[in-house]
């Protein structure tokens, strides 16, 4: 299984875009990009999982440690379009109550990607 | 000296040549060790074989000399690729056994004794997908005054996981019973894991304390799938869930913690999601499937119960356990 991983970079707003499967083995694929991006101080970032039918436990990590290595940068996320099994799995762990959680359609990342 | 073993190779080849005798080639045998001796790679050997011939039939065509060249070429890097794999094997079996030896320090190191309440049944099964669990059931008693029981799943598996619950196990030792309640305990172990493991690791919990004396079930949750209460009253069953972070994400965390009362014949459910993320072959199995499982054999003892979650979910997965599989089963008798 592959994972897609779309970036759009708008006015110091950085704009992913997943797509796939994120598991075990997609995993290091998403944490590479988001690594790429997660020491920029003060990064907003925005992961729209839309194109997204599932997250292991491994690919959650992913999401803590991006989400600690930029709070510890002064920056912040948010993910748009979770699906309602995605919704759950952030429910269960308490993910939302830390990471702000949203559905959009047409938002500023969207219209250029 | 080669060149004397160049020398006594072409005799003995020599005279097997012409009498294609036993004892000849019981002489180039033996000579063999000659080879090891003096440090001679098999190679090499083919190219004291290839001059012995040329030096006893000088006639013979080139392309019969130029093959000797070939097969010499060959067998160096046959010889490397022969010894990198002999030496994986050897490094496979020696990480085997340490792994073997490293799943039985852990089941030591994790050993739990089942509380003993009378009126109060207690079953559970936890199954490694790999050697070593990253799943772990914690239990503890007060007497007869309480029983309380953990259910931790490690995000991450294999060793990493595995050393990382016997951290928790001994903070849970070191609580002292004035801070036994979930809540609160969760709040410890959030410290200690956040203190204490890298930012790739984090873990999951239930915390559940049963009061003998008013039967209450009183719960917290550390971002833990939430575990199930069936009520005999009703026939039917509640989740019982709790808002809480996932240990290790953040210094301080609160924990809300929530009780209900149980009745005989209730019953209650913890699993990690080695269980409820059962991947049959059309995908991932329903919730309703475990209920009905359970409600199967809703009247068994809780450990047959356990075993009949697990007996009946792995069926589904061709019996491969694709992650750890925990489930305990808490059963007010009376």
């Amino acid at each position: 299984m592959n994972l897609q991983v779309e970036l759009v970079e708008k006015n110091e707003m950085y704009c992913f875009k997943v797509i796939g499967e994120i598991d075990a083995f997609t995993a290091p694929i998403l944490k590479k990009r988001l690594a790429a991006v997660q020491d920029i101080e003060g990064l907003y970032a925005e992961i729209d999982l839309s194109e997204v039918n599932y997250i292991d436990s491994t690919g959650l990590g992913v999401f803590i440690g991006f989400f600690k290595a930029i709070q510890a940068h002064g920056g912040s996320m948010k993910i748009t379009n979770a699906n309602a099994r995605l919704k759950r799995l952030f429910e269960i762990t308490g993910l939302d109550q830390i990471i702000d959680m949203e559905v959009k359609e047409g938002g500023n990342c969207d219209a250029t990607v | 000296m080669p060149h004397e073993v160049e020398k006594q190779y072409k005799e003995i080849i020599e005279r097997y040549l012409h009498t294609q005798d036993e004892r000849d080639l019981y002489a180039g045998q033996k000579f063999s060790r000659r080879f090891i001796e003096k440090e001679i790679s098999p190679e090499e050997v083919i190219g004291i074989h290839k001059s012995a011939l040329k030096s006893l039939f000088p006639d013979e065509p080139n392309e019969l000399w130029h093959s000797f060249d070939f097969l010499i070429e060959m067998m160096i890097h046959y010889g490397l690729a022969l010894q990198e794999h002999q030496t994986l094997i050897r490094k496979q079996e020696e990480m085997d056994l340490e792994m073997k030896i490293a799943a039985q320090v852990q089941s030591t190191l994790l050993n739990t004794k089942v509380p003993e309440i009378p009126g109060l049944d207690i079953g559970f099964l936890t199954i490694p997908a790999k050697q070593m669990s990253g799943d772990y059931i914690y239990f503890l008693s007060e007497e007869e005054k309480s029983a309380s029981i953990a259910v931790a799943d490690v995000i991450g598996k294999g060793i990493p996981a595995a050393l990382c619950m016997s951290m928790i196990k001994f903070g849970m030792d070191s609580l002292q019973s004035d801070q036994s309640n979930p809540g609160k305990v969760l709040e410890v172990i959030n410290k200690i894991v956040e203190d204490s493991v890298t930012d790739s690791m984090f873990i999951s919990m239930f915390y559940g304390k049963y009061d003998t004396n008013s039967s209450v079930f009183s719960y917290a949750s550390a971002g833990h799938e939430p575990a199930l209460l069936y009520k005999a009253s009703r026939n039917n069953f509640v989740e019982l869930d709790a808002k809480g972070l996932l240990l290790g994400v953040q210094q301080t965390v609160r924990y809300e913690e929530r009780s209900i009362d149980l009745e005989a014949g209730d019953f209650i459910v913890m699993m990690t999601d080695g269980v409820t993320e059962t991947r049959a072959a059309e995908g991932f199995i329903d919730e309703d499937l475990i209920k009905e499982i359970l409600l199967s054999v809703k009247d068994k003892p809780a450990q047959e119960i356990a075993d009949a979650v697990f007996e009946q979910l792995t069926e589904l997965q061709n019996f491969q356990l694709l992650d750890d599989f925990t489930v305990v089963i808490l059963k007010k008798d009376y």
